[in-house]
């Protein structure tokens, strides 16, 4: 790391070199300059000194005049610090300050961690690459790999009966990758000339951030634009003990030991993928939820995924809510206490856990930056930032991208796009708007869930439920019959308008590599995809996304979904009168599967008159 | 197999990942081979229900023409069953082929009809051919931990793009498979230890080399089931070259009540799912339920070999000499799976291209992935290319974080830049 600041501070070289026409401008007199009327030259060296002006014209920012004027209806001082200064360096912010870079923009990054009560810590890329995403589908992968340790049992492998996994082997390879990753971060940045600090962003004004870094020290900058892109960070509940004893997901994946026994509170994505995963790794794990798993998804697909957890171990206590967490013994892991209370009665219960994951819920990072100095107005009851189709707050030269956008998706991919096609129309002349329509995603719980467009509760909701067609069908990964896994769990759904040609509006799918299915899926939905074209093109034999080429039973008809059949979906043959005929015959006869697969390895060897049975 | 494969490399995966497995990690075939049989078995009996539900009649007997409306054949009991119909449909499909002028090809060499139905392990192989049959058989046997030996007399995967076609074998050598590149066996013989020596040329260097193997795998082509059905009586034209039945764009052959389906078809693709579809939508014609043809073009497809690769569309080849080079815009990207970084997996053949038209709309005119999981990646671009997809669609698509489907949505470097396509970090 000692070259990384090396590097950095060479990097600073280059700036105030580029900054020629006040090489020593140092901090205090930064600060001395926004008060006095000390020229500050700008980038690209036309000593246009107006920094007071404008300065000045800001102080007035109340007036929205005033503000239109700086920024664009009269000749723009050239004389910021920046161009662009992006306050968090996470996936938006990073897309957007590189985006910028491209068109030759004075860019500066501002990102800073605050350490969670429990002293977690990381470097550049924000959420998604430190405590989020890419942490999050490691350890689920190295989840499903136990999964598959046991199916390869079945497929002819042999090895030792016991077979136990070591957290901090996982967790060190986790956090080396995510170490390379923040390493390159700061390579990209400073490859593309862009400042990078870490330090702690705030307005102070107008047009200007403090910046505060590790050691205290503040500096001042200023920027014709400022992006915020600050994400969010988990909620705490605020009951005696939760930030003392308790974790969040900002602490889990490099949390130094293995966290044992584990009650996970929430149902939120979060908390079901982290529940899953920590379970898939042979803990054991209770998921405490207040209400409904997964609230905003298709609530049949939420209950799905909940059933196949609960089925794989996961225990669910429903209805309770955490009052107090108590510390029994140190260690690592200790001991702690939870007393829950319900939430339909007086009903007080306790448990004792090893570890206690938070996840019940993010709070956007807004409230001590300063929005006020700059006069950009948040939702008080949320800390969300509103703003319009072309991510612009209520201060015209603040924009905001991710997760702190009110009523906006909360996905790395969204951000980044959001950022990349803002400063393509900032500086680039472009016009294209981020579409947050019809966004694909997935939640890489066990059984993974994909999803892109309406859930089925919100298309009755906007169309009726008489406008909407439903189609179904379980599916069984062939990969799953040798080992003879849950055959039942698998599940495609679609949601068509009926009144619009049958476009297919939304799209569901309950299964292993469910992210890899939906990507191509929403593509093509993107596309104006109907229920003819799909029923039109050939399935890619075998694999579990051709299972949407040949959906035929509706919800609507209340036709059985027969599981014993699924197979043979896969061979084209779900017509829903086979399903039916089959699926009854399957129920006469009490057909579990394995008298399935009894009743075919007989019938294989017997003659064909063996099988009149209906 | 090719599951039984891919688990083999989790097991090795799995270490990185923390979990703990004592050394050493055996395959056995018989436990794979019969698991993979019963469910086989268990899809038979299916159909078998299935026709029976529908109440279709089901004859095991193998079936020839005696006149343009009656077929013949005897039982195995040796009766003799005669079958009249209105019309009739070939879907005898397709067997491997032996290369009949390599001596002892017969005696001592199997086919993929006979690999997946082996009760011992096939133990050190040779598989002769590079079709995908051959590189898929291949791949499973070397990720098993069998000395597999692939010998390909020249191109790989033909009909392929063939830039993909070569990162696939790449990879395939990475993995540990043997190639023995331009040449071609001229004999098999048996060995007292049992053992097949095999005898073959080496066209480059124009050299006679020899090797002994446990068991040799003709992968060289499949041939349609055509000579036994007496077709001639009947005057159904096959191309003489193929042997496979003549159709029109109705599946109907030059007998007008007589039709074919699968891959016993000239021209068409070989492969399941189309067949299902052809046979599906020829039925509903014969009988008025709709007029719709079965539309052959962008077919979605995947070769399941260590590393999977899925494609719907013109390979880039076919694009270049339908549209011209000028007119196509190619853009590629190398990237990294997540989950091969922890694994310390190699992802060097980890590739893909859209060729799309380069007039302003930029249609794309095929999709190629290769990477984990191709076939489910592919499918759903393959209804977006049905639906007319053009790049900036594509573009205006929001990715799926982390997957290695979302790296489709994000391609941006052209062939023509010349720009280095490797994808770096999220």
């Amino acid at each position: 790391m000692g070259s990384t600041l090396r590097k950095s501070q060479a990097n600073r070289k280059i700036v105030s070199i580029a900054n020629r026409g006040a090489p020593k401008l140092r901090e205090g007199q930064r600060e001395a300059a926004a008060e006095t009327s000390q020229p500050i030259a700008s980038v690209r060296e036309k000593q246009i000194g107006g920094h007071e002006r404008a300065l000045k014209a800001h102080k007035e920012a109340d007036n929205p005049q005033k503000t239109m004027e700086v920024n664009g209806l009269t000749p723009v001082p050239d004389s910021y610090d920046y161009d662009l200064i992006v306050i968090g360096g996470g996936s938006g912010g990073l897309a957007a300050a590189k985006e910028a870079a491209k068109y030759e923009k004075k860019v500066m990054v501002l990102d800073f961690v605050t350490p969670t009560p429990q002293g977690s810590s990381w470097g550049l890329g924000g959420t998604c690459v430190n405590v989020g995403c890419i942490p999050k589908k490691l350890m689920h992968q190295a989840a499903l790999l136990g999964q598959a340790l046991q199916d390869s049992r079945k497929f002819g492998w042999q090895f030792t009966e016991e077979v136990k996994h070591n957290w901090m082997t996982m967790a060190e390879s986790v956090q080396n990758y995510i170490g390379s990753l923040n390493w390159g971060y700061r390579v990209a940045l400073r490859d593309k000339k862009v400042t990078y600090e870490n330090a702690y962003g705030e307005f102070v004004g107008p047009h200007t951030v403090k910046a505060t870094n590790k050691k205290g020290v503040e500096k001042l900058y200023t920027a014709e634009r400022f992006i915020i892109a600050t994400g969010e960070r988990p909620r705490y509940l605020g009951i005696p003990g939760d930030k003392e004893y308790c974790i969040s997901s900002d602490d889990l994946f490099s949390l130094p030991y293995c966290p044992g026994r584990t009650l996970v509170v929430g149902a939120s994505y979060v908390a079901l993928e982290c529940a899953g995963f920590l379970a898939g790794l042979g803990l054991d794990v209770t998921v405490m939820v207040r209400s409904i798993l997964l609230r905003g998804f298709d609530q049949d697909m939420a209950n799905r995924i909940g059933e196949y957890m609960t089925e794989h171990g996961v225990k669910f206590i429903r209805q309770f809510v955490p009052i107090k967490v108590e510390r029994v013994e140190e260690g690592t892991p200790g001991v702690l206490k939870v007393t829950a209370k319900s939430t339909t009665g007086d009903q007080i219960i306790e448990g004792t856990y090893n570890t206690v994951l938070l996840a019940i819920g993010r709070d956007p990072c807004t409230r001590r930056i300063g929005l006020g100095k700059a006069g950009v107005i948040i939702n008080e009851k949320t800390g969300k930032i509103p703003v319009n189709d072309e991510e612009q707050t209520n201060v015209p030269y603040i924009h905001a991208i991710g997760d702190i956008l009110q009523d906006k998706l909360e996905l790395t991919p969204v951000a980044i796009q959001a950022g990349r096609l803002l400063v393509r129309r900032l500086y680039a002349g472009a016009t294209t708007k981020c579409d947050y329509v019809n966004v694909p995603t997935t939640v890489f719980t066990p059984l993974e869930y994909g999803a892109c467009g309406y859930s089925e509760e919100t298309a009755v909701e906007k169309f009726g439920e008489e406008n909407i067609e439903v189609y179904h069908s379980y599916f069984w990964p062939l990969e799953w019959t040798v080992p003879s896994r849950d055959n039942n769990k698998c599940y495609a759904k679609i949601i068509c308008n009926i009144q619009d040609n049958e476009r297919v509006i939304g799209f569901h799918v309950l299964g292993p590599n469910a992210g890899e299915i939906t990507q191509g899926f929403a593509a093509a939905i993107k596309c104006g995809l109907t229920k003819e074209q799909l029923d039109n093109t050939v399935g890619i034999h075998p694999v579990c996304a051709e299972v949407f080429t040949t959906l035929s039973v509706t919800k609507r008809s209340g036709e059985s979904i027969a599981t014993c059949l699924m197979e043979f979906s896969q061979h084209g043959f779900s017509s829903p009168k086979v399903i039916k005929l089959v699926g009854k015959a399957n129920k006469e006869q009490g057909f579990t599967i394995s008298h399935h697969r009894r009743a075919m390895a007989e019938a294989v060897k017997e003659d064909w008159d063996l099988l009149h049975y209906t | 197999m090719h599951q039984a494969a891919l688990l083999g490399s989790a097991i090795k995966d799995a270490q990185h990942y923390g979990w703990n497995i004592s050394q050493p990690v055996h395959h056995t075939w018989s436990v794979m081979a019969q698991g993979v049989q019963n469910y086989v078995k268990s899809l038979n009996w299916g159909h078998r229900v299935q026709l029976q539900e529908k109440k279709v009649k089901y004859f095991n007997i193998k079936g020839s023409f005696s006149d343009p409306h009656t077929v013949r054949g005897l039982t195995k009991a040796g009766k003799e069953i005669v079958v009249t119909a209105d019309n009739i449909v070939i879907a005898t499909g397709g067997r491997p082929k032996y290369p009949m002028h390599v001596a002892g090809a017969l005696e001592y060499g199997i086919t993929s009809d006979d690999l997946f139905w082996l009760k011992k392990s096939p133990g050190k192989t040779l598989v002769v051919g590079a079709s995908y049959v051959s590189l898929e058989c291949a791949g499973f046997l070397t990720g098993i931990g069998l000395d597999t030996t692939v010998m390909m007399r020249s191109i790989p995967l033909r009909g392929f793009d063939q830039q993909m076609a070569s990162l696939v074998t790449e990879h395939m050598e990475s993995y540990g498979t043997k190639f023995l590149k331009r040449c071609f066996p001229t004999k098999v013989e048996k060995l007292e230890n049992d053992r097949l020596q095999v005898t073959w040329k080496n066209a480059d260097l124009d050299t006679e080399e020899t090797d002994s193997f446990n068991t040799v795998m003709w992968a060289v082509g499949r041939a349609p089931d055509t000579k036994t059905l007496n077709l001639e009586t009947v005057g159904v034209k096959t191309n003489s070259e193929t042997g496979k039945i003549i159709v029109d764009a109705n599946e109907a052959t030059s007998v007008p009540h007589i039709y074919a389906v699968g891959d016993i078809t000239e021209g068409r693709p070989e492969l399941t799912p189309t067949a299902i579809a052809a046979g599906k939508l020829l039925a509903q014609r014969l009988f008025g339920q709709s007029s719709e043809l079965m539309d052959y073009d962008n077919v979605p497809t995947t070769v399941f070999t260590p590393l999977e690769y899925g494609c719907v569309g013109l390979s880039e080849e076919a694009a270049v000499q339908r549209h011209g080079s000028d007119n196509i815009e190619v853009y590629h990207a190398y990237y990294k799976p997540l989950e091969f970084t922890v694994a310390e997996r190699d992802a060097t053949q980890c590739y893909m291209k859209m060729v799309c038209l380069r007039e302003r709309e930029q249609r794309i005119l095929g999709l190629h992935f290769i990477g984990p999981n191709a076939g489910e990646v592919i499918q759903g671009f393959a209804l977006g290319i049905k639906c007319g997809a053009t790049y900036p669609q594509m573009m205006k698509t929001v990715g799926i974080h982390p997957t290695c489907a979302e790296e489709v949505t994000k391609l941006h470097i052209t062939k023509r830049s010349g720009l280095d396509a490797t994808v770096t970090g999220c």
